[in-house]
């Protein structure tokens, strides 16, 4: 007994000697970055971390975030959520209780952007999702903000533009009943088709759960119920799957999505199933112009890839928090006082003119913004094809 | 009717992987009395051992080293992949459950699922969280026959996981090798005293187990070309579930069962809403067992004896 007590209390000893200093309080500025690096959606959370190196970068290089005339060295406190809901609950409280972040950037899929932000707001911390589109994440959460549009908004988007670009008058929708996103904006779709086409013009509502691989049992109902067009608002990996089996199983007919489609690896995993289809998006890198095209330009070169959409809002998000800080004015060095202090200051920005296009804030904190349609080029490449505004 | 006939070859295809996967299940059980909670993992490693031999040999291929049809490719990717993945099917035989074989039966069930977690996250240290693409080695072509759509995938699939599972009944049933693996499962003490090494049967049943994974792996890369980490474990999950409705240690069972819920899973899809699919399926095969609870073909007795 007495051996296990010596072994825990130098166990504890040891833990304390190597953690980080939390103690000293020198004046930094932590932001937190809350990013799925492994899981469901890696390939988001590695943009989510470049564009936040990029900005580091760009801080360091001018010695430091300037507050108040005086420059702050700036810390990025970047955390795996798994893509889960709990490991994003538990990241969010670990930096905000014990890395003490003033700031957190992220979540950004809206499963795990929701159960997030209830932990920001109620410890009273600012948080900006760059990318979940769902409306319940900033809904009665003063402390919590968005970088894009909502889904109340994308829904009727992606259903105008069907009827508008081919004309048809039922639809099917495919989508996974396990997830906050793709439930969300499939119910908000299928509203909308309906309003503009009459009850029932929805003709098959199918859906599947996380993980899930083989869809054809779904995809031969959608073929049977004479649908004309499939929407299926789901994450990248799962976009190959479903359009790879729809053509297998007969299905010629277009397929369109959503923003979650814009990944940069999409294409990849999708390959020529994928060309030709439209979805509807933040930003469309092909023949972007101007501060995009810059940002564009700077990250290719960087990791060799074009940036999707995940790269670029996380990098307005991360200049919208910068303005914040900066017109928010003095570094106290007392965390709750300038955590409360930088909401207030997020909260009253009115309007940003970021690399995804211009945003003017609600009074929730979510930003109106015009929507982008892709199409995938036969090249693999997104190509701007409209833009639709509010 | 053409709905049916098209749920019908849906069922096929996705019944096949649980056959299969079920399978390595059903001899290990069957012979050890050991649940191999790892097995869908080796199922996942099979199917990245096969994205890495598919890749290679594309490479080779494409530099002009050597000149091959895809097809052969495709069959040479088969056969290397599940040579490999029967070592790793040894290994952890070797490593994980060999040193527990006298154990309590708990403590080699979680070493299933240890090594599992390790191989998963083994996986994820080395090639890092990103999804794969497994190469599409043969050209997708689809059939329409009277508007039921069939790909030339689907009819390979099927055919190749039945010539396995019926290259694996002829081997238990005619070979000597295959007499002892049936001998240890009938008896599992008094086996070895006739001069039957238990060690080398336990093995070898891991190694065609861990085989028949990879090629499930293959075959699955090729339907589904996304490749994750976790692939494995939510399907091993219902493999296990098949291997145990079949029955302890039957093939036969096995494989019928794998069908089973591979039918139940897309009719019951086809017929009620998709989002109650799973709950459905699995009440369904809940009551299976509560009328059958030693499975199709297990036998009461031999259960009683060892548990």
């Amino acid at each position: 007994m007495r051996k296990v007590l010596l072994l825990l209390v130098s166990c504890l000893v040891i833990g304390l000697i190597l953690s980080p200093c939390v103690w000293s309080k020198t004046k930094i500025i932590k932001v937190g970055i809350n990013a799925p690096l492994t899981g469901d959606i890696p390939k988001v959370g590695e943009g989510t971390k470049y564009a936040a190196q990029m900005w580091l970068e760009d801080i360091k290089s001018a010695g430091g975030l300037e507050v108040g005339g005086k420059k702050y060295p700036v810390e990025l406190v970047i955390e795996d959520n798994e893509s889960k809901a709990e490991s994003a609950v538990k990241v969010n409280t670990k930096m905000i209780t014990q890395d003490e972040v003033m700031v957190i950037v992220g979540p950004q899929a809206s499963s795990q952007a929701i159960p997030a932000g209830e932990v920001a707001n109620n410890y009273k911390t600012p948080m900006i999702s760059p990318w979940s589109t769902n409306p319940d994440t900033t809904k009665n959460r003063p402390f919590v903000f968005r970088g894009c549009f909502l889904d109340p908004f994308q829904g009727p988007v992606a259903a105008n533009f069907i009827k508008e670009e081919f004309g048809f008058t039922k639809a099917a929708v495919l989508y996974d009943v396990a997830s906050d996103y793709p439930k969300g904006l499939a119910e908000f779709f299928k509203k909308a088709w309906e309003k503009a086409n009459g009850a029932g013009s929805v003709v098959a509502f199918e859906s599947f759960t996380t993980k899930d691989v083989d869809f054809s049992s779904q995809l031969t109902k959608i073929i049977k119920s004479g649908a004309e067009v499939l929407f299926t608002p789901q994450y990248y990996n799962e976009v190959a799957l479903i359009v790879q089996q729809a053509h297998e199983l007969g299905w010629n007919k277009p397929i369109t999505g959503s923003d979650s489609w814009g990944s940069a690896e999409t294409v990849e995993l999708c390959g020529k199933d994928c060309y030709g289809l439209f979805f509807s998006t933040h930003y469309a890198a092909a023949g972007a112009k101007g501060a995009t095209k810059a940002f564009i330009d700077r990250y290719n070169k960087k990791y060799g890839y074009v940036p999707d959409d995940v790269g670029a809002l996380t990098w307005d998000a991360l200049q919208i928090v910068q303005k914040a800080i900066q017109s928010y004015g003095k570094i106290t060095g007392n965390v709750e006082k300038d955590r409360k202090g930088i909401r207030d200051a997020l909260a009253n920005i009115k309007e940003f003119d970021g690399i995804t296009g211009k945003m003017t804030f609600t009074e929730d904190g979510d930003p109106i913004k015009c929507a982008v349609i892709v199409r995938i080029s036969e090249k693999g490449e997104y190509e701007f094809y409209k833009s639709v505004c509010p | 009717m053409v709905f049916f006939f098209q749920n019908l070859i849906n069922a096929l295809q996705w019944g096949s992987f649980y056959a299969l996967i079920a399978l390595g299940y059903s001899m290990v059980y069957g012979i050890l009395m050991l649940f191999n909670f790892a097995h869908g993992d080796i199922f996942m490693v099979g199917a990245y051992i096969g994205f890495g031999v598919a890749t290679g040999i594309a490479a080779l291929a494409s530099l002009g080293a050597i000149v091959l049809p895809n097809w052969l490719i495709l069959v040479l990717t088969i056969i290397i992949s599940m040579f490999l993945t029967s070592f790793v099917g040894i290994l952890v035989e070797r490593l994980g459950y060999r040193p527990l074989r006298e154990a309590p039966r708990a403590s080699a069930a979680i070493t299933g699922l240890m090594i599992g977690i390790i191989l998963e996250t083994g996986n994820l240290a080395l090639l890092g969280a990103r999804r794969v693409r497994f190469p599409s080695l043969i050209e997708s072509a689809t059939y329409n026959i009277g508007g039921v759509y069939v790909t030339n995938k689907k009819i390979m699939i099927v055919g190749v996981s039945l010539m396995l599972m019926l290259a694996l009944h002829q081997f238990v049933r005619r070979s000597k090798y295959g007499m002892a693996m049936r001998a240890m499962a009938f008896d599992y003490v008094v086996v070895p005293l006739m001069g039957v090494p238990i060690n080398t049967i336990a093995a070898m049943t891991f190694a065609i187990g861990s085989a028949l994974a990879a090629a499930a792996g293959i075959l699955f890369g090729i339907a589904y070309p996304v490749l994750d980490p976790y692939m494995g474990i939510v399907f091993g999950w219902k493999a296990f579930v098949a291997a145990i409705l079949g029955g302890r240690g039957s093939i036969l069972g096995a494989t019928l069962a794998g069908f089973l819920l591979g039918f139940i899973e897309i009719f019951v899809a086809m017929i009620f809403p998709s989002t109650l699919r799973d709950f459905i399926a699995y009440s369904i095969i809940l009551l299976i067992l509560t009328f059958r609870p030693h499975g199709f073909f297990g036998e009461p007795y031999s259960a009683r004896l060892r548990l």
